[in-house]
C-alpha cells in the first residue's frame, strides 16, 4: 500500500516534472527577416536544423525587417507582440534598445562560447554594439557595374571616384535613396581624408560640400529604396554601375550569371543581427534565448555562409567558412572581409548618424526634390 | 459618298498615324525622334506612291504587306518582323480605307466633314484608353515566361528563341511553400469574408430600403464608411481594437475585416436592385400564408438575386486583392498572395509575382466571363431578352 502510493506519488511528480518542461519552451515561434536570398539562408543554416531537433516547433517567417521598428512600437502600444526573435540592422537595433522595445543580452550568459572556449564576449568583440544587437552577420554597401559597358580601350572601374566621373565611366548609376554612404563616398572623392569624413560631416559646410560634390552626377543618379533595385536595374542595362549589398550582387554575378563584377574600393561595412523584443510572456521568451543560443554558434554562423556571401559575426567561424551550398565554389573569396576585398574600407559611424541622422535627412531629402 | 479621296488630304493623315508608330519603333530603338519624322516621311510617300502612282490595291497592300515585314526583320530579328508584318497590314489597309473613301461607307450620307472628324476622333482616344490601361497587363505575361530572374525582356526572348523562356517561375509558385502557403491562406479567408458580407450586406440593404427604419441615411453612412475612409486609417484603427479583442494575428480576424471591407459594395449593389423590386409582391406572398422568411427566400432572394451576386463578387475580388489591412491585422500566419507580392516586389524582384499575376488575370477573366454567361443564360431562359 504504502508502496504504491510512493510509486504513485513519483509517478505523478515525474509526469509533472515532463510536462513542466514541455511547457517551459513555446511551441511556435515567429522569426522576422528580409525575405529573399538572405532568409534562405537563415531558414537552411539555424531555423532547419534547430527545428530538427526540436520536434513539434513551428517556425513561422514575417518578412517585415524593412518595418521592424515602426512595428514594434506599433505592437507595444497595442500591448500585442507577436514576434518573438527579429532580425535588424545594427542602426535599428540601437534605436530599438534605446526606447526600451528590446531586450537587454548578457552575450556570457545568453550566447554560446565558442568551440576554444573563448567567451561570446571576446569572441564577437567589437562587433556587439548596444546591449541589445546580437551580430550575425557583417554586410558591405558596395558597387557593382556592367561589364560590357564599360567603354572601350578604359581601364574598369576599381575607385569609389569612378562613381563621380562621368566622363571616363558614361552611363546612369543607381545609388540609395538616403544621406548614409552617399555623402561619406562624395566627401571621399572630394578630396576629405578618409579619417576627417565625419568631422567635416558635422558641419553645414561639410554637409553642403558633399550634397554639392553629389549634384555633379545627380542627373545621371536612379535612386532606389529596395536591395532587391540594383540587381534589376543592373540585369536590365539601366544602369551602368550601382551600389547595393553585397550578397545580392554576388547573387548576380554568380547565381544569376550577369555580365557585372564587383568594385569593392571604399565599400562599407555594416552589422545585421537578431534582437529579442522586451517583455515577452515567459515561455516564448524561453524558446527564443534557447533559439539564439543555438543560432549564433561558431559553426551555425560559419554554415550561413554556405548560402549567402556575408561574413560570419564572430571570429572563430572565419576559419569555418566552405563551399557555396549549390555552385560549390569557395566562399571565402566572396566574403566582404577577404583581405583582397577589404584593401580600402569605410567605417560606418553608428554613433554620428544617431546624432545627426535626422537633420541631414531633411537636408538629403530637400536636395533631391530641387 | 464613297468616292476616292485627294492624296494632299490622305497623304498627311497616314503620315500622322506613320508618327505615332514611328514614335514606338524609335523609343525601342533609342532614337524617338528619328522614328517620329522616318514614319511621318515613309508612311506619307507610300500613301503617294500607292494613290498617284500605282494604284492596284491587292498588289500594293501585299507589297507593304511584306516589305514592312522584312524592313522589321532587318531592325529587329524575327520579333521586329512579326511587329513589321502587323504595321505593313494596318498601313496597306489604312491607306486604301483612306484613299478610296471607304471610312464614310457607315456614316449616314449628311455627315459634315467635321463631324466624321469627331466620329473617329472619338474611336482614336478610346482606343488609346483601352491600349494605356491594358498595356501593363498584358506585358506582364510574356514577362512571366522569362527563363531569367528578372523583369527583363532578354535578347533570346526578342529574338522568340525558345531557350529565352520558361515554365520555371509557374513552377516555383506550385512548388514553393511560401507561395503555396498565401495561396491558401487566400482561399479559405476569401470565401468566408464574401459569405459574411454577403450575409449582412443583403439584410442591411432589405432593412435600410424599408420605409419605416428610422436614421435610415446615417445607419446608411456609417456601414458604407469603410469604402470611403482611407483603407489606411481603417487598417490602423482596426490593428488597435483587434489587438484588444485578442483577434489581431487570427484568422478570424482577417475575415471579420475583410467582411467589413466587402459589406459597402454588397449593401450599394443590393439597394440598387431593390429600388426596382415591387413591395406589393411581399404583401401577396403574405396574403396567401407566406411567413417572411419563407417570402424572402422564394419571392424576393431570386428577384434580388443578380445584385447579391455582383455584390459578392466585388467582396471576393476585395478580400482576395486587399494587401494594406491584412498587414496590420493579419500575422506572418495569414499572410495572403497580395501580401506575399508586396513583400516579393520589395525584397526580391523575382518573376514568380509575374507568374502568379498572370494566373490571376486569367482567372479573374475566366470568373467574369462564367458570370456574365450565366446571367444571359438566366434572362434568356426567364424571356427578359431575345438572346
Amino acid at each position: 500500500m504504502k508502496l504504491t502510493k510512493t510509486l504513485m506519488a513519483t509517478t505523478a511528480l515525474t509526469v509533472a516534472g515532463v510536462s513542466v518542461q514541455a511547457q517551459d519552451m513555446a511551441d511556435s515561434m515567429t522569426l522576422v527577416s528580409w525575405g529573399g536570398a538572405y532568409q534562405k539562408s537563415q531558414v537552411n543554416a539555424y531555423a532547419a536544423p534547430y527545428q530538427a531537433m526540436h520536434e513539434g516547433l513551428e517556425i513561422v517567417w514575417d518578412e517585415s525587417s524593412a518595418e521592424a521598428v515602426a512595428k514594434l512600437r506599433a505592437m507595444d502600444e497595442a500591448g500585442n507582440v507577436t514576434w518573438d526573435v527579429v532580425d535588424v540592422v545594427a542602426a535599428d537595433a540601437l534605436r530599438l534598445c534605446d526606447e526600451g522595445l528590446a531586450m537587454e543580452i548578457d552575450p556570457d550568459e545568453h550566447l554560446a562560447p565558442a568551440p576554444d572556449g573563448t567567451s561570446a564576449e571576446d569572441d564577437f568583440g567589437d562587433l556587439l554594439v548596444g546591449d541589445c544587437f546580437i551580430p550575425q552577420i557583417v554586410y558591405s554597401t558596395t558597387f557593382g557595374y556592367r561589364t560590357d559597358m564599360v567603354p572601350d580601350g578604359v581601364e574598369p572601374p576599381n575607385d569609389i571616384c569612378d562613381v563621380f566621373d562621368l566622363e571616363t565611366y558614361p552611363g546612369k548609376r543607381s545609388l540609395e535613396k538616403r544621406p548614409i554612404n552617399n555623402m561619406e563616398w562624395a566627401l571621399l572623392c572630394d578630396g576629405v581624408a578618409k579619417d576627417e569624413v565625419y568631422d567635416v560631416l558635422a558641419t553645414e559646410e561639410g554637409q553642403q560640400q558633399a550634397l554639392d560634390k553629389l549634384d555633379t552626377i545627380k542627373d545621371d543618379v536612379i535612386w532606389w529604396s529596395a536591395g532587391a533595385d540594383t540587381p534589376q536595374l543592373l540585369a536590365d542595362g539601366e544602369v551602368f554601375m550601382g551600389s547595393t549589398y553585397n550578397g545580392r550582387l554576388f547573387s548576380v554575378i554568380e547565381e544569376q550569371d550577369q555580365p557585372v563584377a564587383m568594385m569593392w574600393d571604399a565599400q562599407v561595412f555594416d552589422l545585421d543581427g537578431w534582437i529579442i523584443p522586451a517583455n515577452l510572456p515567459e515561455d516564448r521568451l524561453a524558446r527564443a534565448l534557447d533559439f539564439i543560443y543555438f543560432a549564433t554558434d561558431t559553426q551555425r554562423l560559419a554554415d550561413q555562409a554556405k548560402w549567402i556571401s556575408y561574413g560570419p559575426a564572430r571570429k572563430s567561424s572565419a576559419p569555418l567558412v566552405g563551399q557555396h551550398a549549390d555552385l560549390g565554389i569557395d566562399m571565402a573569396p566572396h566574403m566582404p572581409t577577404d583581405p583582397e576585398n577589404a584593401k580600402n574600407t569605410f567605417l560606418y559611424n553608428y554613433e554620428f548618424w544617431a546624432d545627426y541622422r535626422d537633420d541631414i535627412d531633411a537636408k538629403f531629402q530637400a536636395w533631391l526634390a530641387q | 459618298m464613297i468616292q476616292p479621296k485627294p492624296v494632299s488630304f490622305v497623304a498627311p493623315v497616314v503620315g500622322a498615324a506613320g508618327a505615332f508608330a514611328g514614335l514606338l519603333v524609335g523609343t525601342a530603338q533609342g532614337v524617338p525622334l528619328l522614328g517620329v519624322v522616318a514614319g511621318a516621311a515613309l508612311t506619307a510617300a507610300l500613301a503617294f506612291l500607292w494613290l498617284e502612282v500605282f494604284r492596284k490595291e491587292r498588289i500594293a497592300r501585299w507589297i507593304t504587306f511584306l516589305g514592312f515585314g522584312v524592313a522589321g526583320f532587318a531592325i529587329g530579328g524575327l520579333m521586329g518582323g512579326v511587329i513589321g508584318l502587323a504595321f505593313g497590314w494596318l498601313f496597306g489597309w489604312f491607306i486604301f480605307w483612306l484613299g478610296e473613301g471607304r471610312y464614310r461607307a457607315k456614316l449616314p450620307p449628311y455627315t459634315t466633314p467635321l463631324q466624321v472628324f469627331y466620329h473617329f476622333l472619338f474611336r482614336v482616344i478610346c482606343g488609346l484608353i483601352f491600349f494605356f490601361l491594358i498595356t501593363p497587363i498584358v506585358v506582364v505575361m510574356p514577362l512571366s515566361f522569362n527563363a531569367e530572374d528578372f523583369f527583363t525582356f532578354t535578347p533570346e526572348m526578342l529574338r522568340l528563341d525558345p531557350a529565352g523562356y520558361s515554365l520555371k517561375h509557374y513552377r516555383d509558385f506550385f512548388t514553393n511553400d511560401d507561395w503555396q502557403q498565401a495561396m491558401w491562406n487566400s482561399i479559405s479567408i476569401a470565401p468566408v469574408a464574401t459569405l459574411l458580407s454577403v450575409s449582412f450586406g443583403t439584410l442591411a440593404a432589405i432593412g435600410l430600403s424599408s420605409e419605416h427604419v428610422p436614421f435610415r441615411r446615417p445607419i446608411m453612412a456609417i456601414l458604407i464608411s469603410p469604402m470611403i475612409v482611407p483603407l489606411i486609417i481603417s487598417a490602423a484603427g482596426m490593428y488597435f481594437f483587434y489587438s484588444r479583442l485578442g483577434l489581431q494575428g487570427t484568422y478570424w480576424g482577417v475575415v471579420l475585416a475583410h467582411a467589413a471591407l466587402g459589406i459597402p459594395f454588397v449593401i450599394i449593389t443590393v439597394t440598387a436592385t431593390l429600388v426596382g423590386f415591387d413591395r406589393s409582391l411581399t404583401r401577396a406572398a403574405a396574403n396567401m400564408g407566406a411567413n417572411p422568411v419563407t417570402t424572402f427566400f422564394r419571392v424576393q432572394m431570386p428577384l434580388i438575386l443578380p445584385g447579391v451576386i455582383s455584390g459578392g463578387l466585388f467582396a471576393f475580388i476585395t478580400s482576395f486583392d486587399e494587401v494594406v489591412v491584412v498587414l496590420f491585422v493579419g500575422s506572418a500566419g495569414q499572410k495572403t498572395l497580395p501580401w506575399q507580392m508586396f513583400t516579393g516586389l520589395r525584397e526580391q524582384i523575382s518573376p514568380t509575382i509575374l507568374a502568379v499575376a498572370t494566373i490571376l488575370v486569367t482567372i479573374s477573366i475566366l470568373l467574369l466571363t462564367t458570370v456574365e454567361l450565366l446571367r444571359r443564360r438566366s434572362e434568356r431562359l426567364r424571356g427578359m431578352s431575345p438572346g
